[in-house]
C-alpha cells in the first residue's frame, strides 16, 4: 500500500506538468460548453451517421446549403469525410432558393425523388423546403434532416484539438532546441529571428532558383534544405563564439538575433515573398496521416529528442555539462562539442520551424517570429526545465508548449481579449515555477518556518 | 594538554530531542546536546551519522521537524542563518560556502550592514587570516583560492563575528599540519576567552588532543558521551563504528620495476616549476607539503586539467602532453579532485548518473546506453565502496560529505585507469571508510597500477606511500624512501624550509 502511494507520489512529482495540462484541458472543456444548433463542420459531423444509414440502404440524398463560409465548411466536410459518390449525394450548395426550386420541380416531374433532404441551419426555415408537399407532392414524404440542438464543448472537438496541436507545433519544435541549450546552462534568443530568416530564405530560393510557383518537389526540398542549413549555420556561429571565446550566451544570441532579423529584411528587401508553389503548403498542413504534417514532424522530433536525452551518451553529456561544467570537463566530457551541438540543433530546429511557418502561410516574411523566443522560453520553463541548467525533460517541454497553445486557444474560444490573455500567460509562468518549488520542498519549508514563528 | 573545564556551570547551549527527516532517511532521531562556555566539544560519527545536519539546525540553515534549542536557558527559534548569527552562533560549514566571484575581504564581511569600510575591512581580513599563519592577499578572488586557502578564509570569517558559540564542521580536511597546529592554538585561546566550541572532525588525533568532551553520533542518535581525558583512540572507534578495526593501514606491497609514469621538467608559470619524478607499477607515491606549495596544481597538470607550459611526461613508455582531461583519460590517467563539490559532482543529478558520466563508453553501444549494464556496474562498485545502493536515484547533493567522496571513488574505480592521481582521497571520510579506501588503493597497486597521492595528513602519507615527495614553492624539495627510520619531523622540516637550520 505504502509502496503504491510512493509510486503514485513519484509519478505525480515527475509528471506534474502533464497534470496541469490535463487540468487546463478539463477546465476549457467545461468553460466552453455551449447549447446551440451546430453549424459548419460540426453540424455536418452530427448528421453524417444518419446520412450513412440512408446511403447504405441504397437511398440518395439532396444536400442544400447557402454560400456563407459556415455552410461551405458544412458541405466540404461532408465531401471530404464521407466518401459518398456523386450518384448517392447531390450537392446544391451556394445556390439561391431558385435553383433548389428548379431541381425539386425537375425531380418531381421525372419521378427521381431523393430519399432525404439534408440542410444546414441557415436553410432550415426556407418555406420552399418546409412546405414542399404542397407544391411538389412526390416530395411530401421525403424527410428533412437539419442539425439539432446539442450541448457540446467548443474546445473538446476533434477539429479544435487538431487546431491546438497545429498551433503549438512550431513553438514546440523550436522548444526542443531551446531545451537542449537551457539544459547546458545557456539560452538562445535568436530563434525568433531565425524563423524569419529561414522562412524568407526558403521562399526566395523557390522564387529565384527553382521556378517560383511552378517549382517541383525537388526544388521545394532543395529550398527547404538551404533554409534549414542557413539557420543551423547561424546557430554554429553563436555556438562557436560561446564555446571558443567564452562569451556569455545571452549577449551572443542577442547579437545573432539582431543579425538574423536584419539579414532576413535585407534578403527580402522588407517585403513578403509570395511566389511559392501551391504544393509547398502541403509540408505543414497536408494530412496524409490524418493529422497535419507539422504535428507529425513535431511528434517525430519529440520522440527522437526524448530518446536522445534519456538513452544516449550524448544526452547524459548535456545534463553533465549543464550541471557542473568543470566536473564534466574533468570527467572527459567533450564540453565544447556538446555546447556546439546544442546551439546548432537550436538553430536548425528554428529553421525547421521557419519553413513550416512559411509553408502554412504560403509565403515568407521577415516579420515572422517576432518575440517568438519568449514564447519558446516560456514553454521550456513551464515544462520544468531549470534556467540554471542541468535539469529538465524533453517531455516536460512538450507539455509546456501544449499548455500554452491550450490556454491561447481556450481563451479565444471564450472570447477573452488579448490583454487579459497576457495576464493569464504570466500567471501560468508563475504557476509552473511554483509547482517546481513545491517539488523541491522549498515551499513546505517556508510554511513550516512561518508557522513556527512565535 | 587541555584542561577539562568545570561541568558544574550551567550550559549556555542546550539542544533537546532534535529530529530531522529527509525523504528516505531519518537524519536525526532525537538528539540532545549540551555545551558550556569555555569548552570544546568534539562531535564524531561515521559518514552520514547526522553531524552536519545537527549543526545546520543549530546554525539556522535547516529547520528541524521536532525539538527545541535553548540559549542561555531561554528557548529560541533559529529559523534563519541570520537569526542564528545575531544570537551569537558562528559556523564554518563542511562544504565551502564562500562566494567565488567576490574578493576575500568582501566575503569576510558579507553579513555586515551599512556602508562598506573598505580600508578597515581589508586590514581586519589580513589580521584574521594572519592568525592562522597563512598569507592570502585579501584582494584575491575566492574562486582563485585552493581548497585549503578557502578553509582558512572561512575560519577567519567565522572568527570575525562576535560569537559565543563557534561551530567548526571539518575545518581541517585540506589543511596541513602547520595550519592545523595554528588552528589548535587559536581555539585554545578562544576557549580561554570563554567561547563555547563544537568541533567536528574525522581526524581522531585532533579530537583526542583538542577537545574536552566527545559526543558520538550514530545513525542520527547519540551513541556515547565521553570525557576526552578518559578515553583511547580505540574506544572512540569502537563507539563510532560498533566494532574494532584491525589495523589502520594495510601492509605495503613491493612495487614492480616497470615505470608507468615518468615526469621530467614539468612546469607551469610559478605554481609548478620543473618537477621530475617516476612512479613504478604497483607503487604509491605520496606528495605532501604546505598549503599553497603546488601539490594540487601539479596533479592538475598531470591529468590535463591545466596545460603544462614546459616539460614532458611519459605513460608506460609513450610520451603524453595532455591538453585536456579527455586526452589524459584516454591514455589512462584519472584524477580524484580535491574539491569534490566544484570539480567532481553533478549535484542536482542522480547518484547513478554521477557514477556513470566518465564511464559511459563502457555501458553503451553506438551511443545508446544499456541501462542493465550501467546498473550492474553501479551495484558492483557501490558494494565495493560500501555505498548504500538504495540511494541510486537520489540527487548527489543529498549524500553526506563522506558518501559523496565514496561515490567519486566508485566512479574512478570503474574507469580502470593505469595511473591514478588522488588529491586528498580521504577528505571528510570516517575512520572505517578510510580503512576501506586504503585497502582499495592497495588493491589497485596490487593490480599493477601506479598511484600518486596528495595528502595533508602526514600519518596517512607515511602509512601508505612507498616514496614521499615533499613540495615547497612549486618544486619538489626532497624525496624520501618510506622507511621505518623516517620521522614526521624530517618531512615537516623540509616542508617548512628549515632543513639546514
Ligand atoms: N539535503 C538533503 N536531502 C536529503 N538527505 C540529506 C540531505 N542532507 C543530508 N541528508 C542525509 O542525512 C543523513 C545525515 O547527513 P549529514 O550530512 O548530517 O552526515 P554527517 O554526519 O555530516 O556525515 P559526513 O561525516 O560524511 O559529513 C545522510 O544520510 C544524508 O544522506
Ligand atoms: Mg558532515
Amino acid at each position: 500500500m505504502n509502496r503504491v502511494g510512493q509510486a503514485v507520489k513519484k509519478f505525480l512529482i515527475e509528471y506534474s506538468m502533464l497534470l496541469v495540462l490535463l487540468g487546463l484541458c478539463l477546465f476549457f472543456s467545461i468553460a466552453t460548453l455551449d447549447t446551440q444548433i451546430p453549424t459548419g463542420s460540426r453540424g455536418a459531423e452530427q448528421l453524417l451517421p444518419r446520412m450513412r444509414e440512408i446511403t447504405h440502404s441504397g437511398g440518395t440524398i439532396l444536400v442544400v446549403a447557402k454560400s456563407s463560409p459556415e455552410d461551405r465548411e458544412f458541405t466540404s466536410f461532408i465531401k471530404e469525410e464521407s466518401g459518398f459518390s456523386d450518384a448517392q449525394v447531390l450537392f446544391l450548395d451556394g445556390d439561391s432558393p431558385r435553383v433548389v426550386r428548379a431541381e425539386l420541380e425537375r425531380r418531381a416531374s421525372d419521378g427521381s425523388v431523393a430519399s432525404a433532404i439534408v440542410g444546414t441551419r441557415s436553410v432550415s426555415h426556407w418555406s420552399l423546403l418546409l412546405d414542399r408537399g404542397e407544391k411538389y407532392p412526390p416530395w411530401a414524404d421525403v424527410p428533412l434532416i437539419f442539425p439539432r440542438k446539442a450541448t457540446s464543448s467548443n474546445f473538446l472537438t476533434p477539429g479544435n484539438l487538431k487546431n491546438v496541436a497545429g498551433q503549438s507545433a512550431v513553438i514546440a519544435i523550436i522548444a526542443i532546441g531551446m531545451t537542449l541549450v537551457i539544459i547546458t546552462g545557456g539560452i538562445d534568443l535568436s530563434v525568433g529571428s531565425l524563423v524569419a530568416l529561414s522562412a524568407v530564405t526558403a521562399a526566395m530560393a523557390m522564387r529565384d532558383f527553382f521556378g517560383g510557383t511552378d517549382a517541383d518537389w525537388s526544388g521545394i526540398c532543395a529550398a527547404v534544405g538551404v533554409a534549414v542549413c542557413l539557420a543551423a549555420l547561424v546557430g554554429t556561429l553563436s555556438g562557436a563564439m560561446i564555446t571558443w571565446f567564452g562569451m556569455p550566451p545571452f549577449i551572443v544570441t542577442l547579437a545573432t538575433m539582431s543579425i538574423a532579423r536584419g539579414l532576413a529584411q535585407i534578403l527580402a528587401e522588407g517585403q513578403s515573398v509570395y511566389q511559392v508553389p501551391e504544393s509547398f503548403s502541403w509540408l505543414a498542413v497536408g494530412k496524409p496521416l490524418g493529422v497535419p504534417n507539422e504535428v507529425v514532424v513535431m511528434l517525430v522530433l519529440y520522440g527522437a529528442a526524448h530518446l536522445m536525452m534519456t538513452k544516449t551518451t550524448l544526452g547524459r553529456w548535456f545534463y553533465a555539462v549543464g550541471s557542473n561544467r568543470e566536473a564534466a570537463r574533468l570527467s572527459g566530457v567533450p564540453v565544447a562539442l556538446v555546447l556546439m551541438i546544442a546551439y546548432v540543433a537550436s538553430g536548425a530546429l528554428a529553421g525547421v520551424g521557419g519553413v513550416l511557418e512559411a509553408s502554412r502561410l504560403k509565403s515568407g516574411s521577415p516579420l515572422y517570429g517576432v518575440m517568438l523566443e519568449l514564447d519558446v522560453i516560456t514553454a521550456v520553463v513551464v515544462g520544468g526545465t531549470s534556467l540554471a541548467g542541468g535539469e529538465g525533460k524533453i517531455f516536460g517541454t512538450l507539455c509546456g508548449a501544449l499548455a500554452i497553445a491550450v490556454i491561447r486557444n481556450g481563451m479565444n474560444l471564450m472570447n477573452i481579449e488579448s490583454y487579459t490573455q497576457g495576464v493569464v500567460m504570466g500567471a501560468l509562468i508563475l504557476l509552473a515555477v511554483f509547482v517546481d518549488s513545491l517539488k523541491k520542498g522549498q515551499f513546505v519549508a517556508l510554511v513550516r518556518r512561518i508557522s513556527a514563528r512565535p | 594538554m587541555c584542561k577539562s573545564t568545570t561541568d558544574a556551570q550551567q550550559p549556555i547551549l542546550k539542544m533537546r530531542g532534535i529530529c530531522k527527516a529527509y525523504p528516505g532517511v531519518q537524519a536525526l532521531g532525537g538528539v540532545d546536546l549540551d555545551l558550556s562556555s569555555g569548552e570544546i566539544l568534539g562531535l564524531v560519527g561515521e559518514n552520514g551519522a547526522g553531524k552536519s545536519t545537527l549543526m545546520k539546525v543549530l546554525s539556522g540553515a535547516t529547520y528541524p521537524d521536532a525539538g527545541q534549542i535553548f540559549l542561555h536557558q531561554r528557548p529560541c527559534e533559529l529559523e534563519s542563518p541570520r537569526r542564528a548569527r545575531d544570537s551569537g552562533i558562528a559556523i564554518i560549514h563542511q562544504e565551502m560556502s564562500l562566494i567565488p566571484t567576490l574578493r576575500v575581504w568582501e566575503n569576510m564581511f558579507l553579513a555586515s550592514r551599512g556602508w562598506v569600510r573598505r580600508a578597515e575591512e581589508v586590514e581586519e581580513t589580513r589580521k584574521l587570516v594572519g592568525l592562522l599563519g597563512v598569507d592570502i592577499d585579501p584582494h584575491k578572488l575566492c574562486r582563485d583560492l585552493s581548497v585549503a586557502e578557502q578553509q582558512v578564509v572561512e575560519i577567519a570569517a567565522a572568527l570575525q563575528i562576535d560569537a559565543q558559540v563557534l561551530i567548526l564542521d571539518e575545518p581541517t580536511t585540506a589543511l596541513s599540519a602547520r595550519e592545523a597546529e595554528r588552528l589548535q592554538k587559536l581555539l585554545g585561546k578562544l576557549k580561554q576567552d570563554g567561547m563555547a566550541i563544537i568541533y567536528i572532525s574525522h581526524r581522531l588525533e585532533e579530537i583526542l588532543e583538542w577537545t574536552d568532551r566527545v559526543q558520538v553520533l550514530r545513525d542520527g542518535c547519540t551513541e556515547d558521551m565521553f570525557h576526552t581525558s578518559q578515553i583511547e583512540r580505540a574506544d572512540l572507534i569502537r563507539s563510532m563504528v560498533g566494532e574494532d578495526l584491525v589495523g589502520e593501514f594495510p601492509p605495503r606491497s613491493r612495487s614492480k620495476e616497470q615505470v608507468l609514469l615518468s615526469v621530467s621538467g614539468l612546469g607551469r608559470g610559478n605554481d609548478v616549476r620543473s618537477v621530475c619524478f617516476d612512479v613504478k607499477a604497483g607503487e604509491i607515491v605520496g606528495i605532501t607539503g604546505l598549503v599553497g606549495s603546488g601539490r594540487s596544481e601539479l596533479l592538475r597538470l598531470l591529468c590535463g586539467a591545466d596545460v603544462a607550459t614546459e616539460g614532458t611526461m611519459m605513460i608506460d613508455g609513450t610520451a603524453l602532453r595532455p591538453r585536456s582531461p579527455r586526452e589524459a583519460l584516454e591514455q589512462g590517467v584519472c584524477m580524484l579532485p580535491e574539491d569534490r563539490k566544484a570539480d567532481g559532482l553533478f549535484l542536482e543529478r542522480s547518484v547513478r548518473e554521477n557514477f556513470a558520466v566518465p564511464n559511459l563508453h563502457r555501458f553503451s553501444r553506438f551511443g545508446l546506453i544499456r541501462e542493465a549494464a550501467e546498473s550492474a556496474a553501479f551495484r558492483r562498485y557501490a558494494s565495493q565502496m560500501k555505498l548504500a545502493s538504495d540511494r541510486v536515484e537520489s540527487r548527489a547533493v543529498t549524500l553526506s560529505g563522506g558518501n559523496q567522496q565514496k561515490l567519486l571513488f566508485a566512479r574512478w574505480l570503474c574507469r580502470e585507469c593505469q595511473v591514478i592521481l588522488l588529491d586528498e582521497p580521504t577528505r571528510g571520510i570516517d575512520v572505517a571508510a578510510r580503512y576501506e579506501i586504503y585497502q582499495l588503493v592497495r588493491m589497485l597497486t596490487d593490480e599493477g597500477k601506479a598511484v600518486v597521492m596528495v595528502s595533508s595528513d602526514l600519518s596517512e602519507v607515511m602509512g601508505m606511500a612507498n616514496r614521499i615527495l615533499v613540495m615547497r614553492h612549486g618544486t619538489i624539495a626532497a624525496e624520501f624512501e618510506n622507511q621505518s627510520s623516517l620521522s614526521q619531523r624530517q618531512i615537516m622540516d623540509v616542508a617548512f624550509g628549515n632543513e639546514s637550520s
